[in-house]
Order: structure tokens, then C-alpha cells, then sequence
């Protein structure tokens, strides 16, 4: 492999640089269809799960067709989805916000057509390549995180945890049997880049033991201040240690005071918190982000810990499924499943998911905590 | 038959089952680098996925990450746009031992040329792992993998031949991102895509060079449906709304209500609800109970109505949003790190969008990033500084007036702290003057 430059010259690198240029103009990536109707779309209508017809002031209809997708995707497979555009769809494609990949075709012949040229596409070990679904009252794509593809913080992986989820849930990705969207989202820690913790059900990758500390090279590796500074609970000092005869600077963590959010890893590598036994997964339910019919929510967490099981997290998938069907055979139409767990009352949803109620499921962490007991002799037995 | 250098019994176990296999895919890439029908000069290590497999095939087997610390990597003159990445087992997965991501700015919408698609793939199957995500949460095109000496060549060629910038990362703006809006809804109260991306050009420079206290994030959701999660997860949230009447299409309603349209445009058609009932499915569910029907015209009590989108949703083809469209302004949503999660709170019910945006730059951009860059801590959000400055500190920075939409209720504790100026006569006295009247 022969280094062959761009252009740059690492000796001279302002000469001929360009910057702040900002992405592409938008404008010049709608197909026709768009650029004539933008704004004045009349209403959209979804003609089976994931066939969405958009119809225009104008007479003009646009027929989306909305093909799961993973994440991480190769180039490889971004060229088939090109090569997919260039046939029915003009060369014009779009990604949802969910990781979905949406085909824009100008009739439902080529929408068609389209269906069935994808869906025929797998791959060798037989999963779709171009999963059709995630329209109305089913569950969508989950969006994620990077996990232990490209992470040095997950307590889990994100990829596989999603992999397993989506192909247990796949049946409701298919239709539209729900009683209303749901969402699934996943992060592969708390930093939780994305909005798990507003998700109907949200799987959440969480350590469970406090850092170890490189006492041999912590002050050689880190600004030991902002490691200290960045624990919210004020469970790191400084301290000095004996090593091999010399005194050197390190921390002392007080364990008890631990909240395994992994803050002073991010600031400093010598405090890892990655554990076999301690991380593991966290699932949460009942979020949302829409303003329709009542105000979004935060995710409540429902199982403080299920371990890592890999590679296909079988009593993670299992709790998760009871929930989904224990929600869809009892919700009311139009209710989310936060909306349905305040009807019937928190104490109902355990029982009828058959999940366990431990004290860690009771708030402790600061002031907001308190707002979350309850405070009234209204209760239902259980 | 391409080899495969490590052995992956339990990732390969994500192969079958009916969704999309990421595993088949990074196989696929690394099929097509081995074989390399297009005679490729690669700038970065051919067998990098064989690698990336392996390193996760460790971490399946160890129940543990295996990257380090990202290291300053990046490119001349900014900030952020590169995530520095290492393996901590670089002899064991030399392919993979440097494994940099960039970010590259989406377009709005995420709306996609083959053409353009084809430049970006080039350039990132030359110079790159192959592999990307689409997209990163914040909405960047993610491209996952390079060499430090690849980041110059490819920040070179995306700005030289794609006419293309990087994102954001570290204490920034971060790249700012929307829902599809106007392009395809008729849901969205306001061009999301124009908005983002003139603010996205207005602000480059902090975007690209930090000089916040820790990230700061601007979303655009074009209704209160809030596909894009502004509500959630952005410092400043852009909430589609309008002022007046629910436009009403009475034949339409009646189609509904008789069973020719199908409610909430078909979402719910994979199972058997029984017949439409307007009365329990609209009228019984509107959160103010601001409609009526009485089997032959539906109306709408617009004061009461908080536009919830409820109704629009269930009856597109006979409800549609107002004429008077604009935004709602809510401020300091995060996820839960540090403090736990904030949702954004409601700072301005209505601001017209329109270009070039002055008022909304002028009135609440500006003023409010003044104020965080001057009070915030290290790592502090936005949202954070308001709840330890309080919605007082919000209102004082900005200039608006307090109004009972920013709450929702009122203080059940008297402790308002006065100010001076508050107080007829302020707080100076005179004990002396005061004694002449009370004893000690």
C-alpha cells in the first residue's frame, strides 16, 4: 500500500485549506417530486406496513417504502441500497431518524416492484438485507449506540443487543398490531448518546462495580483533579500510595458512594469500570417524546439487572417480548405504553408483566426521588 | 474463498434470524477488500474487518470492551469532527490497532443523491475501514475507522472534490439535525430543513472550534409528534406549533366517522379494532375536551386547545394544522449524566420561522450562550445551569417576561427571593431609626 496524497501538505497545512463550508445544501438531494410539492402535501396514508403514499395539493403522490437497516452498515451495502435508488427511484434515497432506509418512488407499480426486488435479497445466513415494516402502530428500527464495536465505555454491546431484540420483536415490525407505535431504543451505557430514557422500552447498558484505580500510573495518565471533579457524588479524593518505595499521587474511591456512571473513566483511563459480572443490562419503559394526548416521559426503570448473555441475550429478549405482548393484549387503541402502565397503576404493570419488584427499583438518587414515592392511600392490591 | 483470519463461533451466531445481520455485513466488506475486483489502492488496512470482527468476538467472549481511550487526534485548525480511537490489543488485532472515527455533517433530512452517496463511498473504501454508520445518534454521517494519517487526506477530499465539512464533537455545537418537515409531512409547521441548515452555516465556528463549557445541541421537530426527540435531547428544542384554527374538512370527518377513510391513516391496520367511534377514539380522548360531535359537524374550541396533534393524527385527511405556523422554544434537555435527565422546558410559546432568522438568534441563541459560556462549569449542560440558576436567571439573560406558560403550576413554597429593587424603599435601613420604635 503506497501512501497517495490528497493534496494536503502536511508541511504547509493552511495552504489552499477550506473550512467551514457546512454539509451539502439540501435542496439538490430531493427527488423532483419533492422540490415541486414541499410544503403543500395534502395528507399520507399507509397502504400496508411499510408503504407510505404522500399525496399533494397538487395530485402529485409520493410512495415511500421504509427498509430496516443496522447502524453500522459497509460500504458494500450502502452501494447495493445506490444501486436499488439508481433502478426505482430516480437515484434519490433518505434515511429516516431511526436508522430505516427509505426508497421514494413517484407510483405503486415501481413501489412494488421495488417490495418484492428487496425483500428477495438475503443474506448468506438468511436474515433480510432489507427488512420492510416500521410504519404506524408497530415497532420501528431501534436506534443505538456503538457498544463494543467502537466504544471504551459499553457495559454491553449495542449492535448485537439490537440484533437479537429486533429479530424477536420482528413480527410487530411487520404489522401493525399494536396499540400504538413503539419505540425501542438502546444505549450501551448511561452516557446514553440518543434518547433511550424517553422510550417505551429502553435497554440500557449498566456497570456494577466501582473503578479499579492504576495507582502506578494514574498520575502519569490523568489530570487527577478533573477525575475528582467529574464524580457527581463526591466519592473520589486524592491520596498517596507506597509503591515499590516511592510515595505517589493517586485517588481512593469510597465504593459505597458509587453510582457506576463511569464519569471519572471518561476523564481519566486509569479508573476502568468494565466488569464480566458486573455489567449487564438494565431495561426501562414507559417514555415517550411526543406531546400527543399527554406530555412526554422519562423511561421508568422496570429490571435493575439481567447479565450479559451472549451473543443472543436470551433472558433479556424474553423479558422484553412478555412486556411487549402483555401490553398489547391489554392497552386501549391510541395508548403508549407508559400511557397505559399510569392507567392501570405502576403496581398493576408488574403483576401482569410478571416482573419481579426489587428495592432497587425504588428512586434514591437525589431530590427527585421523593416526588416518585407514593404519597396517597389509593393503591391497588396485588 | 476469502479467509478469515480469526475464528468468531459467537458473533456468527448473529447471523440467522430474520433482521438485517450487521455481522454478514462487516463479512461482506471484508470479502470485497480481500478480493478487491476494482483494484484499489488501500490507504488504510485491508483487513481491518477481519480484525473488527475479532475484537468483538473477544469482547462476546469476555463480556468487556476492548477500546481505549480516544487520544487528541483530529484535524488542522479544529476542534472536533475526529474521535480518537485505539484497540488495547493492538498485536492481537494489528488491522484495527488505530481506528479513528470522523464525523461528517448530514445533509437535512437526511435526503441522499446515488451520485453524491457514490463520492462518499470512494473516498471512505479508499481511505478508509469501508465500514460507517448511518447515522451517528446526533444525525452525522459517522465514517467508523481510519489511521491519524488519513484524517488530513480525507478531511482534504471531502472539502477539495465533495464540497463537504465534518461535525461537531467535544464541548461544541454539535451538529445540528431535523425531522423531514415540510419535505414529505404535511404535518410540519416550518421548513426544519431551511432552518437547520442556515444556522448550521451561521454557526461554523462553534461547531467546529470549542469554546463551550461541554456539548450544546439544536433539533428541529416541525410538530409536537417531535420525531426528531428535540424535546429530549437538545439544548434548544424547535417545536412546530401554530396560533389558530385546526382546519376542518367536514366531508372528511363523515368519511371517517362512516368508515370509507381509515383511521390515523392506516396505522392500525394489521389488527381488527372494530368500527371507527369518532365519540371514544377523538372527541373522548382530547386531553382539554375542547371538541364536540353531534353526528354531523365536528368543531373545535381553538383557545382550549393545546394542539396536541392527537386528533390530526387519528383524522389526517379531514384535520389539518393552522395557517399561522411557527415554533415553540423549550430549553435544557439531556440524558441522564450527570444529574439525571431534564426534558426541555418551555421558554417561548410562539416565535415566527422565518429567514434569516434574526429573532430567534438575537433573542434567545445569543443571549443564552452569553450567559452559559460565562456561568457555566466544566461539563456543565445547559439544562444544568438552569436548574442551579434557576428559570429567574432564564428570564433576566433573555429579557422575557415571566408568563404562567413557562410553568406547570405555580411555587407551593413561598421563598421567593426578592430583590432589592423589588422592594419599595430597598434594603438599606437604619437600626437606629428603627429602635426609636422596638425596644431591644
Amino acid at each position: 500500500m503506497a501512501f497517495i496524497s490528497s493534496g494536503y501538505n502536511p508541511d504547509k497545512p493552511m495552504e489552499d485549506r477550506i473550512t467551514d463550508i457546512g454539509p451539502r445544501y439540501y435542496e439538490e438531494f430531493y427527488p423532483p417530486v419533492i422540490k415541486k410539492n414541499k410544503g403543500k402535501w395534502l395528507y399520507h396514508e399507509i397502504l400496508e406496513p411499510g408503504i407510505v403514499v404522500h399525496v399533494a395539493e397538487s395530485g402529485d403522490e409520493l410512495y415511500a417504502i421504509r427498509c430496516g437497516g443496522c447502524r453500522l452498515m459497509s460500504v458494500s451495502h450502502i452501494r447495493e441500497i445506490m444501486e436499488i435508488a439508481d433502478k426505482y427511484s430516480d437515484g434519490y434515497v433518505r434515511w429516516t431518524t431511526r436508522n430505516n432506509i427509505e426508497f421514494m418512488t413517484d407510483s405503486k407499480d415501481k413501489c412494488m416492484a421495488l417490495k418484492a426486488d428487496v425483500l428477495a435479497r438475503k443474506q448468506p445466513g438468511g436474515c433480510y438485507k432489507f427488512p420492510i415494516g416500521g410504519t404506524g402502530a408497530s415497532i420501528t428500527n431501534i436506534v443505538h449506540t456503538q457498544g463494543w464495536i467502537h466504544c471504551h465505555t459499553p457495559a454491553t454491546d449495542a449492535s448485537g443487543t439490537v440484533k437479537v431484540t429486533m429479530d424477536t420483536l420482528f413480527d410487530q415490525w411487520e404489522n401493525m398490531k399494536l396499540p400504538a407505535k413503539l419505540r425501542v431504543s438502546m444505549a450501551c451505557c448511561l452516557n446514553m448518546c440518543g434518547a433511550v430514557h424517553c422510550s417505551d422500552i429502553a435497554i440500557l447498558g449498566y456497570h456494577r462495580k466501582p473503578p479499579l484505580v492504576d495507582h502506578e500510573y494514574i498520575d502519569k495518565m490523568c489530570e487527577i483533579p478533573l477525575a475528582i471533579a467529574a464524580c457527581p457524588t463526591a466519592a473520589i479524593k486524592p491520596s498517596k500510595i507506597d509503591w515499590n518505595g516511592k510515595k505517589l499521587n493517586t485517588v481512593s474511591v469510597n465504593e459505597e458512594r458509587c453510582m457506576f456512571c463511569g464519569n471519572c473513566y471518561t476523564m481519566c483511563p486509569s479508573m476502568p469500570l468494565a466488569d464480566t459480572e458486573g455489567d449487564g443490562i438494565v431495561l426501562m419503559a414507559g417514555g415517550k417524546i411526543s406531546n400527543r394526548i399527554d406530555a412526554p416521559k422519562f423511561s421508568k426503570v422496570v429490571v435493575a439487572f439481567i447479565p450479559n448473555e451472549m451473543p443472543r441475550w436470551p433472558t433479556m429478549t424474553a423479558t422484553i417480548k412478555k412486556m411487549v405482548d402483555t401490553y398489547s393484549a391489554n392497552a386501549n387503541k391510541y395508548e403508549r405504553l407508559g400511557q397505559w402502565a399510569e392507567r392501570i397503576g405502576w403496581e398493576k404493570f408488574f403483576e401482569k408483566c410478571e416482573l419481579e419488584f426489587t428495592h432497587h427499583l425504588i428512586d434514591d438518587f437525589r431530590d427527585p426521588a421523593y416526588y416518585t414515592w407514593r404519597q396517597t392511600t389509593n393503591f391497588k392490591f396485588t | 474463498m476469502v479467509e478469515f483470519r480469526h475464528k468468531t463461533p459467537l458473533i456468527d451466531q448473529l447471523e440467522t434470524g430474520p433482521w438485517t445481520s450487521f455481522v454478514s455485513d462487516i463479512k461482506r466488506e471484508h470479502e470485497s477488500r480481500m478480493e478487491n475486483p476494482k483494484g484499489i489502492d488501500y490507504q488504510f488496512n485491508q483487513d481491518c474487518c477481519d480484525d473488527l470482527l475479532g475484537v468483538l468476538e473477544l469482547s462476546y467472549d469476555h463480556g468487556r470492551t476492548h477500546w481505549k481511550h480516544g487520544g487528541i487526534v483530529g484535524v488542522f485548525g479544529y476542534g472536533g469532527g475526529v474521535i480518537g480511537r485505539y484497540c488495547d490489543q493492538p498485536e492481537m488485532f494489528p488491522g484495527v490497532a488505530h481506528f479513528h472515527t470522523m464525523r461528517v455533517n448530514q445533509p437535512m433530512g437526511h435526503f441522499y443523491s446515488t451520485k453524491y452517496l457514490e463520492q462518499l463511498m470512494d473516498l471512505w473504501e479508499r481511505r478508509g475501514s469501508g465500514l460507517t454508520n448511518m447515522h451517528g445518534a446526533t444525525g452525522d454521517i459517522i465514517f467508523l475507522g481510519t489511521s491519524t494519517p488519513q484524517l488530513e487526506e480525507v478531511f482534504y477530499e471531502l472539502t477539495h472534490n465533495i464540497n463537504q465539512d465534518l461535525g461537531g464533537s467535544g464541548s461544541n455545537l454539535r451538529t445540528p439535525s431535523d425531522c423531514m418537515g415540510q419535505s414529505m409531512c404535511e404535518f410540519a409547521c416550518f421548513d426544519t430543513q431551511e432552518i437547520c441548515y442556515q444556522l448550521t452555516m451561521e454557526y461554523q465556528d462553534e461547531l467546529h472550534r470549542p469554546a463551550f463549557p461541554y456539548k450544546f445541541k439544536f433539533k428541529f421537530d416541525g410538530c409536537p409528534n417531535c420525531c426528531v426527540a428535540s424535546i429530549a435531547r437538545s439544548d434548544i428544542s424547535f417545536i412546530g406549533t401554530w396560533r389558530d384554527d385546526i382546519r376542518i374538512d367536514q366531508e372528511a370527518v363523515k368519511a371517517y366517522v362512516g368508515g370509507e377513510l381509515k383511521s390515523n391513516a392506516g396505522a392500525h391496520a394489521s389488527r381488527d379494532w372494530g368500527p371507527f367511534d369518532i365519540q371514544k377514539e377523538v372527541i373522548g380522548l382530547c386531553p382539554t375536551q375542547c371538541m364536540s360531535w353531534d353526528g354531523s359537524k365536528l368543531e373545535i374550541n381553538t383557545p382550549e386547545c393545546t394542539r396536541c396533534m392527537h386528533c390530526i393524527n387519528v383524522m389526517p385527511r379531514a384535520l389539518r394544522i393552522g395557517l399561522d405556523t411557527g415554533c415553540s422554544l423549550l430549553l435544557g434537555a439531556k440524558s441522564p449524566i450527570l444529574d439525571g435527565a431534564q426534558m426541555a422546558t418551555l421558554v417561548v410559546p410562539f416565535i415566527k420561522v422565518e429567514p434569516p432568522y434574526d429573532e430567534i438568534k438575537e433573542t434567545v441563541i445569543e443571549p443564552i450562550w452569553d450567559w452559559w459560556m460565562e456561568e457555566g462549569k466544566n461539563r456543565e449542560r445547559l439544562g444544568e445551569l438552569i436548574k442551579r440558576q434557576g428559570m429567574q436567571k432564564v428570564l433576566e439573560v433573555t429579557g422575557f417576561k415571566a408568563i404562567p406558560q413557562m410553568i406547570q403550576e405555580p411555587r407551593s413554597n413561598p421563598y421567593v427571593f426578592w430583590k432589592e429593587d423589588e422592594v419599595p424603599g430597598g434594603f438599606k435601613r437604619d437600626i437606629n431609626e428603627f429602635r426609636k420604635y422596638h425596644q431591644r
